[in-house]
């Protein structure tokens, strides 16, 4: 028997078409779980940060969800959301999503300062138009360090869900170890972190594009 | 005109903070709020523009209660400088300038020429204008503080110990840019401080408030130094006061001597048998040079090859009595030399004479 070669490029090329469509399935899984975090994080936190008595509670109940293996949530709902479909895997995902993002939209408004806000409403701000203007922007470099967290931690996530039949690139580690392949094993891991490693520049870029009166404080 | 009627404020748990509270802030005064912390001067601040609402009485704005102007629309018509400065950390200074302009919907390019208007009034550079606050120096930073309360030349400006989170070579600058615009804008000015000598110095008229939020005197800084209300006032002035007061008194009641003064051309020899210790030796232009000790002459030649010693001036006309008396120390003759705006001398200021005027103004305060 002839020695295997670690990376087989024949296969690689032979199944690219394959490869792309994992992959697309594996950006849109990690990124709509984000989006939809920071849709839900936003108006979450600010009732928090209205409403103090609600923070504690609701830090409580995210980390429980947190601390849940995403590989029971995934089989707990199969039944509601079906097997190898992609809603099973993005609801626990956004949910992890929301809790990193909540206490960054917290912590992103408690952060400023409290002479900043006052000046704010001493000129002459109404409620919504501060928040809008003044607060939500100065808690975007907060905000952005926490959804490069959370994108990060959804990229590789995903990949679970390959165990329940629809995990994007993960597919590729069961297809490789399965077979005793590690071709598909290291396409897949090497996707996976370039996936993650330019989810996380745009999000640095966006940050200097957003903020650029935050760069100095060493932020970036 | 801002008018506090019998106001007060107390808070839910029972604390009060201003205690009936009655006294006009006239149009176009700096008036000062001061006291020791706890004296609800800041209360009473914010109080005006409703940042704080008054639990009883009525604060009139030119005579209209700001109780039934809806609080947005009122603060959009008042400056306020806040300590600190308060200034939006991700808006360029232009833009922090142009915030109430662009609230009252003014057009971009209108509030931005204004902003850059202010910026230059407010002694700035304009290259500062496209940089964020946080590239600024806080004595930068207070100077658009100001001007951004200027912006939408509201008629009265509110100054929340607007000074005192910088140092006091910056405060001291940034005072008498204070004084400078106030010379030029005419707003009508309350300033809260806890520093009796800012008070004192860029006050029309000084509120002292005592803890509890109770009004010890108000009156001009040369009568509140002059005559403290009472012991807590006298204490609250501190111990020079008799010094400061002379900074309130004109040097116009000094009598000058004319016949101290000499040219620089003038021959020694025309000079030594004079009965007077020192003599002032002024230029062609008659601006000064210094004092000569007569007994100390050389023995011939003119005054211009005697070294002259270093004197003190002061601006006759402009200067205080406190300026006057600085100079006389200044100076190995203990005389101060009078000058005109232009450095030009117009005549000598003895001992003699300064005792007189300072007997003149102990005399009248009975202090």
């Amino acid at each position: 028997m002839h020695e295997e070669p670690l990376v087989r490029w024949d296969w690689i090329g032979r199944n690219w078409p394959n490869i792309q469509v994992l992959l697309e399935d594996h950006v849109v899984m990690s990124l709509v779980p984000i989006v939809v975090g920071l849709l839900v994080a936003l108006p979450l936190g600010l009732a928090c940060v209205r409403w103090r008595w609600l923070y504690q509670p609701t830090v409580g109940v995210m980390n429980v969800v947190y601390s849940l293996p995403s590989l029971a949530v995934f089989i707990v709902l199969i039944p509601v959301t079906g097997l190898a479909t992609r809603t099973t895997v993005m609801i626990p995902l956004t949910f992890y999503a929301m809790a990193v993002l909540i206490p960054a939209v917290v912590d992103g408004l408690t952060a400023v300062p409290d002479h900043v806000r006052q000046s704010a409403v001493a000129m002459g701000f109404t409620p919504l138009r501060r928040l809008l203007r003044v607060e939500l922007p100065i808690a975007v470099p907060v905000v952005l360090a926490g959804l490069r967290v959370a994108a990060v931690s959804s990229i590789s996530l995903v990949s679970v869900g390959a165990l329940v039949g629809r995990g994007g690139l993960g597919y590729l580690f069961i297809d490789g170890w399965q077979r005793q392949f590690y071709t598909p094993i290291i396409v897949g891991i090497v996707l996976v972190v370039l996936l993650a490693a330019v989810a996380d520049m745009l999000l640095v870029l966006a940050q200097r594009l957003l903020t650029p009166w935050s760069r100095a404080r060493g932020s970036a | 005109m801002i008018t506090f009627d019998g106001v007060t404020k107390r808070y839910a748990d029972g604390t009060v903070a201003v205690d009936h509270l009655s006294l006009e802030v006239p149009t176009g005064e700096i008036t000062v709020f001061v006291g020791p912390s706890g004296c609800g001067k800041t209360t009473s601040l914010r109080m005006i523009n409703r940042m704080i609402d008054a639990t009883e009485g009525r604060i009139l704005l030119d005579g209209v209660d700001v109780k039934t102007i809806d609080p947005p629309t009122l603060r959009r018509g008042i400056g306020y400088v806040i300590q600190q400065a308060g200034l939006f950390p991700h808006r360029k200074i232009v833009d922090n300038v142009a915030t109430v302009p662009h609230l009252l919907g003014w057009d971009r390019k209108k509030a931005r020429d204004r902003a850059m208007e202010l910026l230059e009034r407010v002694g700035l550079d304009l290259k500062l204008a496209d940089r964020y606050p946080f590239q600024l120096s806080g004595g930068q930073q207070q100077r658009v503080g100001v001007a951004r309360a200027l912006a939408a030349d509201p008629p009265v400006l509110l100054m929340d110990e607007p000074f005192s989170a910088v140092d006091p070579i910056v405060r001291a600058s940034l005072q008498e840019e204070l004084l400078r615009l106030q010379a030029e804008l005419n707003k009508t000015i309350v300033f809260v401080t806890h520093d009796i000598d800012e008070a004192v110095k860029l006050g029309d008229r000084v509120a002292v408030l005592r803890v509890g939020g109770h009004l010890a005197q108000l009156d001009a800084p040369s009568t509140l130094l002059a005559r403290p209300a009472d012991d807590f006032v006298r204490e609250f002035l501190g111990r020079d006061r008799g010094i400061r007061r002379l900074s309130f008194v004109t040097d116009e009641g000094v009598r000058l001597r004319t016949d101290l003064t000499v040219p620089a051309s003038a021959e020694i020899s025309s000079v030594r048998d004079t009965a007077e210790p020192w003599l002032a030796v002024v230029d062609e232009e008659n601006r000064p040079l210094g004092w000569v000790s007569v007994k100390d002459l050389p023995e011939s030649g003119t005054l211009a090859d005697a070294r002259p010693a270093p004197y003190g001036t002061f601006v006759r006309g402009r200067d205080s009595l406190r300026a006057a008396l600085d100079a006389t120390l200044l100076s190995p003759s203990r005389s101060a030399i009078a000058v005109d705006d232009s450095g030009r001398v117009e005549g000598v200021a003895t001992r003699e004479a300064l005792d007189e005027a300072l007997d003149k103004v102990a005399g009248g305060a009975g202090a």
